[in-house]
């Protein structure tokens, strides 16, 4: 006679067993299945589609009432399962108990529902089974309902596209930097992005929902920022959890997951498990690849044979019509690692392969997804690639039997061959180029224009002329940004002004960074540059600044920091003296020194004790002086004309008025000022980055000194009559470094550059121009005007000051 | 036995960034990648001491704050040109938990 099994879930895992022990013997077993659902077991993956109306959900049934009848399964369809009594080996069921022999556990997963306020609204669902999905359609048929789906993973994606389709104005809220960053890096999580913001879909990363408010239904979802998204209908989206309650109340062996051994036996031989709800050598799974192996090694199992489950490479892929994606293995970087990088910009293209010990390791892939299978392919093989290396990442086509040198690749395409997609440029062009006089690299983009738009085919173009032209050719020498990219800075500039670029990532896909994630040598400028361009939209990047300027004090060589507090003009009080004088004592500060900037520095500061000096500080009224800064450092004056019996001008009140103005500024450098009020200048304007000397009938403006590594003496920029001409021009000088200079120029280096000439027409001769360069200067300073040392005394970035653990009260083994 | 301690979430670090462990042997820094990997190495550069935790991450490596030598944090070797390592601690992230093996609080001992 034959055995009797239970099946507990009718879902993917389930479906699959079922499947492989029908085909082999359907004679042996004699199957009941329960399912929760109100149906048999259907394609869960392909809800997507069903969401958005691409199918029915007819088309998804993997198994109908006729397949049922046919293998002779008897189903409990819509019959919650609620107990397992092993010693009886029977499962109870509402409607009583079921007798088995051997048992199937394959209950899949629940979504996990983040524990915010107004969780429990009506409204707020999960995306997870057919019931979801209708009651998704339900929402979006009301005209004009808003959906919020909080979670920007596989799962959120393809609701928030799904809804989208269906008229709804929906918003992604994630809690990471980039979308999907369990899959994709941050390149490709931009790409991604950009092509949903593209579909009209909002997109808030790093965004962290505080609470869903609404009268007994959904209204609106509060973030941590303060933004408030109306809402008519939230989906969380945000991760699951494996089932596995019932297992756990039988008495069977757990952890994250039930657990399986490599047969997919529970500890109790009689009772198998695959799906989601088990953990396999310390492995959950949540896509179906690895289920299905376990579905068949567990029917192999049932049979009598001896199969073993074998994790393997899994890959994932985004089902959002017109999105190509696709990632598998460990992308990570790392040391012992290789990238290999390619990225079309224009076409939005991105591709990426992490190799170690020339294998593939890790591959992600948007915008063309054709050769995923094959990478995947040779990363499950662990082939060794280093034959192939240098063409690798063009696919198959070039790889196969490829020569190992990407020059004769190059010398092997047509004549027609596109060599610069933004231009249409075509190899026989340039080699028209060539033979009709352009003798190296830059008269070639002179005359056909190659390589001069975005720039990614520059390598490319290089490559024919050096082939037509042979050993006539010198390579120019690189004048990249650092080794992640060939792009000078003045050219990055250039690209994040002109396609609107807000991001490093975004900067890094647009651009064709080799690296995935840039240097300590990059990251910084880059940050700068999109502060400067887009001082509204670009939030602040504190891990890609150096040390000083994300804990807002100087490191010291032994790790203590140095506190420099502003001391406008370089005048102070007896009270702020007393409370430097206060703070040095309370934290032992052990040295106090008079700074050549007119302040006071203390020195020796430890870390912990930053936030609590500068709230001892900010109480007697100081800020911070940016002594760390590329920022506006110091405004020296001298005591002018309210007390020298030299001076014409108050350069002492000039000198406040320009700190105030300039102060808490990034820059590309620092920034050093002076006010002298007569031409004997004490305050040695003439060295710094702008100088004052006031004269009889007003103020000689100078630019461009230096008294470091190197000494320069400025050069006259202006006079003016008076004090609000000096500002206005100060500030019109500033943003035009700002705008303009490469980082970790200052001025004088700048000034060489473009010529003083240059910057005389736009912030001397030109009126319009100088004041529109004011203006986006002062527009600029209401948003970083900010003292930063309150903002960490109120909580900002606590977690710098603040160890992660203290183990010292741990006893040591 | 526990072998590991619960020292704290990996949301405890932001991304890139990288937080001290402190113990009677001194300090352990613990970082976090983009792509949320954790290592943690001794926070004292070979060079003169730099607090590594201090530096700016990339990829998986991390640059002296003091005098810019590049380290591994795989390995804690140093890059390039540069010659020395720091010492590297087993750390894994479990169900969001940062632990970190006991070793950890055991004397430094020559290596073998
Ligand atoms: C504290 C101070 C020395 C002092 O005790 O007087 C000082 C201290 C440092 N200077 Fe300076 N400079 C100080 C005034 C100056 C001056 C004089 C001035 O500003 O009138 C100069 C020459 C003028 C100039 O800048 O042209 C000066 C030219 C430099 C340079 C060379 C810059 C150059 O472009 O050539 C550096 C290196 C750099 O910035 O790359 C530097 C860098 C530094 C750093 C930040 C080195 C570092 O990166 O760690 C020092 C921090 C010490 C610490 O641990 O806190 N410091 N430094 C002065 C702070 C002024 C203030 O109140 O903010
Ligand atoms: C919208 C969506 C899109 C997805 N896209 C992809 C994709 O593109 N690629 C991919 O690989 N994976 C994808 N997945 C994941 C994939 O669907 C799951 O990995 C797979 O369905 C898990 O199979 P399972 O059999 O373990 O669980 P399930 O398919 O969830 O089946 C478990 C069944 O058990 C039932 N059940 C639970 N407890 C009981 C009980 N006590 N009594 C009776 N019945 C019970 C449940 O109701 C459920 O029907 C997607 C998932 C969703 C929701
Ligand atoms: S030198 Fe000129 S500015 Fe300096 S104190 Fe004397 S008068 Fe005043
Ligand atoms: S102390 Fe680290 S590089 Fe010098």
């Amino acid at each position: 006679m034959a055995m009797k099994l239970v099946v507990i879930g009718a879902g993917m895992a389930s479906g699959r067993a079922m499947e492989h022990l029908l085909e082999a013997n359907d004679e042996i077993y004699d199957i009941t299945l329960f399912g929760a659902e109100p149906r048999g077991n259907y394609n869960r993956i392909m809800l997507s589609p069903v969401l958005s109306g691409e199918k029915q959900f007819e088309e998804i049934v993997t198994h109908d009432a006729d397949w049922y009848e046919s293998h002779g399964v008897t189903c409990r369809f819509g019959e919650l399962v609620t107990g397992i009594d092993r010693m009886r080996k029977v499962v109870i069921s509402e409607k009583g108990e079921t007798p088995y022999d051997k048992l199937l556990i394959a209950t899949g997963s629940s979504p996990f529902i983040i524990p915010v306020p107004g969780r429990d609204l009506d409204g707020v669902l999960a995306y997870r089974d057919l019931g979801d999905v209708n009651r998704m359609i339900g929402y979006a048929e009301r005209p004009g309902a808003k959906a919020v789906v909080i979670g920007g993973g596989l799962l959120g994606l393809e609701a928030a596209a799904g809804l989208s389709m269906r008229g709804m104005e929906v918003t992604v809220v994630h809690l990471m930097g980039h979308l999907m960053e369990r899959q994709l890096d941050a390149s490709a999580g931009y790409l991604l992005q950009r092509e949903l913001e593209n579909r009209g879909i909002r997109v808030l990363c790093g965004a962290n929902t505080k609470e869903i408010v609404g009268e007994g239904k959904v209204e609106a979802v509060h973030l941590e920022d303060g933004t408030v998204l109306a809402a008519d209908m939230v989906v969380m989206a945000v991760g699951i959890r494996p089932n596995f309650g019932l297992a756990q109340a039988a008495g069977l062996k757990y952890n994250r997951g039930l657990l399986v051994n490599d047969e997919m036996k529970t500890d109790d031989p009689e009772v198998f498990a695959i799906g989601e709800c088990v953990e396999h050598a310390g492995s959950c799974y949540g896509l179906v690849a690895p289920l299905y192996d376990m579905a068949r090694v567990a029917a192999r199992n049932m049979l009598g044979f001896h199969e073993r489950f074998e994790p393997v490479e899994i890959s994932t892929k985004l089902k959002v019509t017109g999105v190509d994606l696709f990632s598998a293995g460990d992308f990570a970087e790392g040391g012992g690692r290789e990238e290999i990088v390619y990225r079309d910009a224009t076409q939005g293209i991105y591709k990426r392969l992490v190799i170690r010990d020339n294998r593939i390791i890790g591959v992600v892939m948007y915008g063309d997804t054709s050769d995923g299978a094959w990478f995947l392919q040779k990363l499950k093989d662990k082939e060794d690639i280093s034959e192939i290396r240098d063409v690798l990442i063009f696919g198959p086509g070039f790889a196969a039997g490829a020569d190992a040198d990407p020059m004769a690749a190059v010398a092997a395409l047509p004549d027609e061959a596109e060599i610069c997609g933004c231009n249409g440029v075509s190899k026989g062009t340039i080699i028209a180029a060539i033979e009709a006089g352009a003798t190296s690299l830059d008269a070639v983009k002179a005359v056909t224009k190659a390589s001069t738009s975005c720039g990614t085919c520059a390598g490319l173009t290089e490559q024919v002329v050096a082939l037509t032209l042979g050993d006539d050719f010198v390579l120019p020498q690189a004048a990249g940004m650092c080794k992640c990219t060939d792009h000078s800075h003045d050219d990055v500039r250039r690209m994040i002004v002109a396609q609107a670029l807000k991001s490093i990532p975004a900067v890094m896909q647009a651009m064709g960074w080799k690296s995935s994630g840039g240097c300590a040598s990059c990251r910084p400028a880059l940050n700068y540059y999109l502060l400067c361009a887009w001082p509204d939209d670009y939030r602040d990047h504190g891990q890609s600044r150096f040390i000083n300027e994300r804990v807002h004090a100087n490191i010291q060589k032994d790790g203590t920091y140095s506190v420099v507090p502003r001391m406008w003009g370089g005048i102070t009080t007896p009270q702020e003296l007393r409370a430097i004088a206060d703070a040095a004592e309370k934290f032992n500060v052990p040295t106090v020194k008079v700074t050549g900037g007119q302040r006071i520095d203390l020195l020796g500061v430890r870390k912990e004790d930053l936030p609590a000096i500068w709230s001892d500080l900010n109480d007697a009224g100081m800020v911070s002086g940016h002594a760390y800064a590329k920022g506006l450092r110091t405004v020296k004056t001298c005591v002018g004309s309210e007390h020298c019996r030299f001076g014409t001008q108050d350069s002492t009140g000039l000198g406040i008025k320009l700190e105030k103005a300039l102060w808490g500024a990034w820059s590309p450098h620092k920034f050093k000022l002076a006010v002298s009020g007569c031409p004997r200048n004490c305050a040695e304007a003439t060295c710094k980055d702008f100088g004052v000397v006031c004269v009889d009938s007003g103020y000689q403006l100078h630019v461009g000194g230096a008294a470091g590594m190197d000494v320069r003496q400025t050069d006259l920029l202006a006079q003016v009559e008076t004090e609000e001409e000096a500002i206005e021009y100060c500030a019109a000088f500033y943003q035009l470094y700002r705008e303009n200079a490469q980082y970790l120029h200052r001025p004088y280096k700048w000034i060489a550059k473009v010529g003083l000439d240059w910057v005389k027409a736009r912030v001397v001769e030109d009126a319009d121009s100088r004041k529109a360069l004011a203006d986006r200067f002062f527009h600029a300073q209401r948003i970083f005007q900010k003292d930063p040392w309150a903002a960490r005394v109120a909580g900002t970035d606590s977690h710098e000051y603040r160890p992660l653990a203290d183990l010292t009260q741990v006893a040591a083994e | 036995m526990t072998t590991a301690i619960d020292i704290g979430a990996l949301e405890d670090i932001p991304r890139q960034a990288a937080r001290l462990v402190k113990t009677h042997f001194g300090c352990i820094a613990v970082f976090r990648t983009a792509e949320d990997k954790v290592f943690a190495l001794d926070d004292a550069c070979p060079h003169k001491g730099g607090p590594l935790s201090n530096g700016i991450q990339h990829g998986e490596q991390v640059t002296c704050p003091l005098h810019n030598w590049v380290f591994d944090l795989n390995t804690g070797q140093a890059q390039g040109a540069d010659e020395g390592a720091v010492r590297t601690y087993p750390v894994r992230v479990e169900a969001g938990r940062i632990l970190l093996d006991r070793a950890a609080l055991a004397p430094q001992v020559a290596a073998e």
